[in-house]
């Protein structure tokens, strides 16, 4: 087979946002292997600055269509750490209860509709329907509890319009809650199902590891997606609080993109449910466990395309554990809640899990509580300079394979990355010059 | 007769409106029984330039997507602009209120000169080119974007509301949001959302556009009876509505 590939995708598709792979080799020297992030930047830490602390998240919201949600949030959280607001429990639970629902969300998305095709070899969700029907149903299925769990609790499925510093503009009733732990007691079936599927093409998820640091949140209660330190498989136990968390990122502008890098000890990580499932797999609920054993999936994985079965594994967990938060909200009984806010000057800190890994905020207050500066890093900017690293190692080792397989595996690798490039920029195309 | 043949393009911005499409589920496949999705960068691999209606989501902020978006309208018969990024230039045009080097040196502090981190002032996408129908909101609402692409493919014109939120809003009989002290878009707002933010105790921010004769005076009435200026209504208007219609007034 030859051993010269030339391979330029340019605007890799499947993947939200634009990147571009480029690989040249000559008689199996490689010369050039590039992952590049051409989308056009947005400046969100540049448009907040002179607007209230009331109208952040709405703003930082549109960051990304797919985790605004957990972008709500993050900014919450920073506005209330600089603004020194309070939260109730009920608040606590309701937020952590519509940030599973947005994990679910964009994880059936990624699953079903942008890496499955790649597991049966077909080029999109619609031809996937025409092989297997009644798995796409099923998944279909799951995706429209996932959006209904987001109305319910964020108001609607994307940029949430309940979310405010303080609190909520409005909780759903006892009964909404009910009928939700209702459907999500059928879904666990559906997902067993959904996992079945993914399993019976799992050969063709491609053998490839390379050894990484894995960067998420931790907590002691419990498998965090909200609270708690920032820890690596690096830290030896010792995990650092989140209002350091410019020291772990370490962002750095590389002129292969519009996107910033990072790294912490090493010259990268990776973060994402294949980070969280590393750092916290004996917290995972036992059906959790068990989805992860039916792919050998273990605490030490370092193959990233395996990053998409993680994300089927927390599906089953942050439903098992929606479940248990409504449980523990009915128990106590839901209260109406009263906000009352007064703005101060003031910086603050908010550090939540998105679903493609962790991600920060910070903002800083006039008295007027109007911002004066924001730094935010988001979970794909964080994860390109570790699929750079992960191409070095895999173009040499499929080279024997020839130029199609070599394209598709790279293709694969950054989808299975889940990346988010709408929100990166601050990347997806691949070429193969001869 | 062929089926017509679209195409889905995005510029800057958050792909939230792409998602509501996404997210109308099973209904996409009937609208597949109708029409050729040709080109949908974020689901399919496959790409085509031949098309007939373009729908263009997020807003034009560099030189090279400006001449992107000429080619698509020369290739296009409709050209549809999907969501706030692309009917007004939505949340992206907060950055034209700045000075444009201090948004990069902002940003990318001492590498703010590399040259692929070039930026241009916002434009939505009628600032560049004709743009035949638009879908307002922020994200998009699904059901809107289902009917809009059915009268297209009908060849009926869509009829989109020129009145505003309020009308939607004080209809559901919600408690109006100034009574609890936030300032409310709804006066000036085009309505069609059915009030979704008011209806769940948020302002409306202004998402969907301001109606083409909004009622200046009515909203500067309003500010006055709950004792708030024209600079708080103005400071909330900038948010969607950054250099546009009334915020100029
Ligand atoms: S209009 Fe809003 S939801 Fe749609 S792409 Fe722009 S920012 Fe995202
Ligand atoms: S809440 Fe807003 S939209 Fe509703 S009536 Fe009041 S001003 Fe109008
Ligand atoms: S209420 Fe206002 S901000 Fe909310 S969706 Fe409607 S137009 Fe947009």
């Amino acid at each position: 087979m030859s051993k010269n590939l030339n391979i330029n995708v340019k605007h890799i598709t499947r993947v939200e946002g634009h990147g571009n792979i480029v690989v040249n080799a000559t008689d199996g020297k490689i010369e050039k292997i590039q992952w590049q992030v051409p989308e056009a930047p947005r400046f969100f830490e540049a448009m907040v600055r002179g607007r209230s602390y009331d109208d952040i998240q709405t703003i930082v919201s549109r960051i990304c269509g797919i985790c605004s949600i957990t972008h709500s949030l993050a900014a919450t959280k920073a506005v209330e750490d600089a603004l020194d607001i309070e939260v109730s429990e009920q608040t606590d639970l309701l937020r952590i209860l519509m940030h599973y629902s947005e994990q679910l969300q964009s994880h059936v998305l990624h699953i079903g509709y942008l890496a499955a095709p790649d597991f049966f070899g077909v080029k999109s969700v619609v031809q996937l329907v025409g092989i297997a029907k009644d798995a796409v149903l099923t998944i279909v299925k799951a995706h429209r509890v996932a959006n209904q769990w987001s109305d319910l609790l964020a108001g609607r499925t994307t940029h949430p319009n309940t979310i405010t510093p303080g609190g909520f503009t409005k909780i759903p009733t006892e009964k909404e809650l009910k009928d939700l732990q209702a459907t999500l007691k059928e879904t666990i079936g559906d997902l067993t199902t959904i996992a079945n599927v993914v399993l019976s093409v799992a050969e063709n998820v491609p053998a490839f590891e390379r050894d990484t640091e894995y960067v998420s949140l931790t907590h002691p209660d419990g498998y965090t997606f909200y609270h708690g330190d920032i820890t690596s498989n690096d830290c030896n136990g010792k995990a650092v609080s989140i209002d350091k968390w410019q020291s772990v990122a370490n962002e750095y502008m590389n002129p292969q993109s519009t996107a910033k890098w990072t790294k912490w000890h090493r010259d990268s990580y990776a973060c994402g449910a294949l980070a969280r499932l590393n750092n916290n797999f004996e917290q995972l609920t036992d059906t959790s466990k068990s989805v992860a054993g039916m792919f050998g999936l273990k605490k030490g994985c370092c193959n990233p395309y395996l990053n998409t079965i993680a994300q089927l594994v927390e599906c089953v967990q942050v439903v098992e554990s929606g479940i248990q938060i409504i449980d523990k909200l009915l128990t106590t009984g839901l209260k109406a809640e009263k906000i009352s806010v007064k703005p101060k000057a003031g910086k603050g800190n908010g550090c939540v899990e998105a679903p493609r890994g962790i991600l920060f905020h910070q903002y800083e207050f006039d008295d007027n509580g109007n911002c004066v500066a924001a730094d935010i890093c988001i979970p794909t900017n964080q994860n390109h300079a570790n699929i750079q690293k992960d191409f070095e190692k895999l173009v040499p080792e499929f080279i024997d394979e020839g130029e199609d397989a070599v394209k598709l595996k790279m293709e694969m690798l950054v989808r299975s990355y889940d990346p988010c490039i709408s929100c990166s920029t601050h990347m997806l195309n691949v070429k193969f010059v001869r | 007769m062929s089926k017509p043949r679209v195409a889905i393009f995005d510029f800057a911005c958050c792909e939230g409106c792409q998602l509501q499409i996404v997210n109308l589920e099973e209904e996409i496949l009937d609208l597949l029984g109708v029409a050729d999705v040709v080109e949908w960068r974020e689901a399919m691999s496959e790409q085509s330039h031949d098309y007939d209606i373009a729908i263009i989501e997020g807003s034009i902020t560099r030189p090279e997507d400006e001449e992107k978006i000429q080619i698509i309208r020369s290739r296009a018969k409709i050209l549809v602009a999907l969501g706030a990024c692309a009917t007004i230039g939505g949340i992206n045009k907060l950055k034209n209120n700045f000075d444009l080097d201090d948004v990069k040196k902002c940003v990318y502090k001492e590498d703010a000169d590399m040259p692929h981190l070039e930026t241009a002032m916002t434009k939505a996408v009628d600032e560049v080119v004709k743009v035949d129908y638009k879908i307002h909101g922020c994200p998009i609402d699904k059901k809107e974007f289902a009917y809009v692409v059915k009268c297209l493919l009908l060849g009926k014109k869509p009829e989109i509301p020129e009145y505003p939120v309020c009308v939607e809003c004080k209809a559901q009989g919600n408690i109006c949001v100034w009574e609890r002290g936030q300032i409310c878009l709804g006066p000036i707002t085009r309505a069609g959302c059915g009030s979704r933010c008011p209806s769940v105790g948020f302002r409306c921010f202004g998402c969907r556009g301001y109606i083409d004769k909004p009622n200046v005076t009515a909203a500067k009435d309003v500010i006055e009876k709950y004792g708030l200026t024209v600079e708080d209504l103005k400071s909330k208007m900038v948010l969607f509505g950054s250099a546009q219609g009334p915020t100029n007034e």
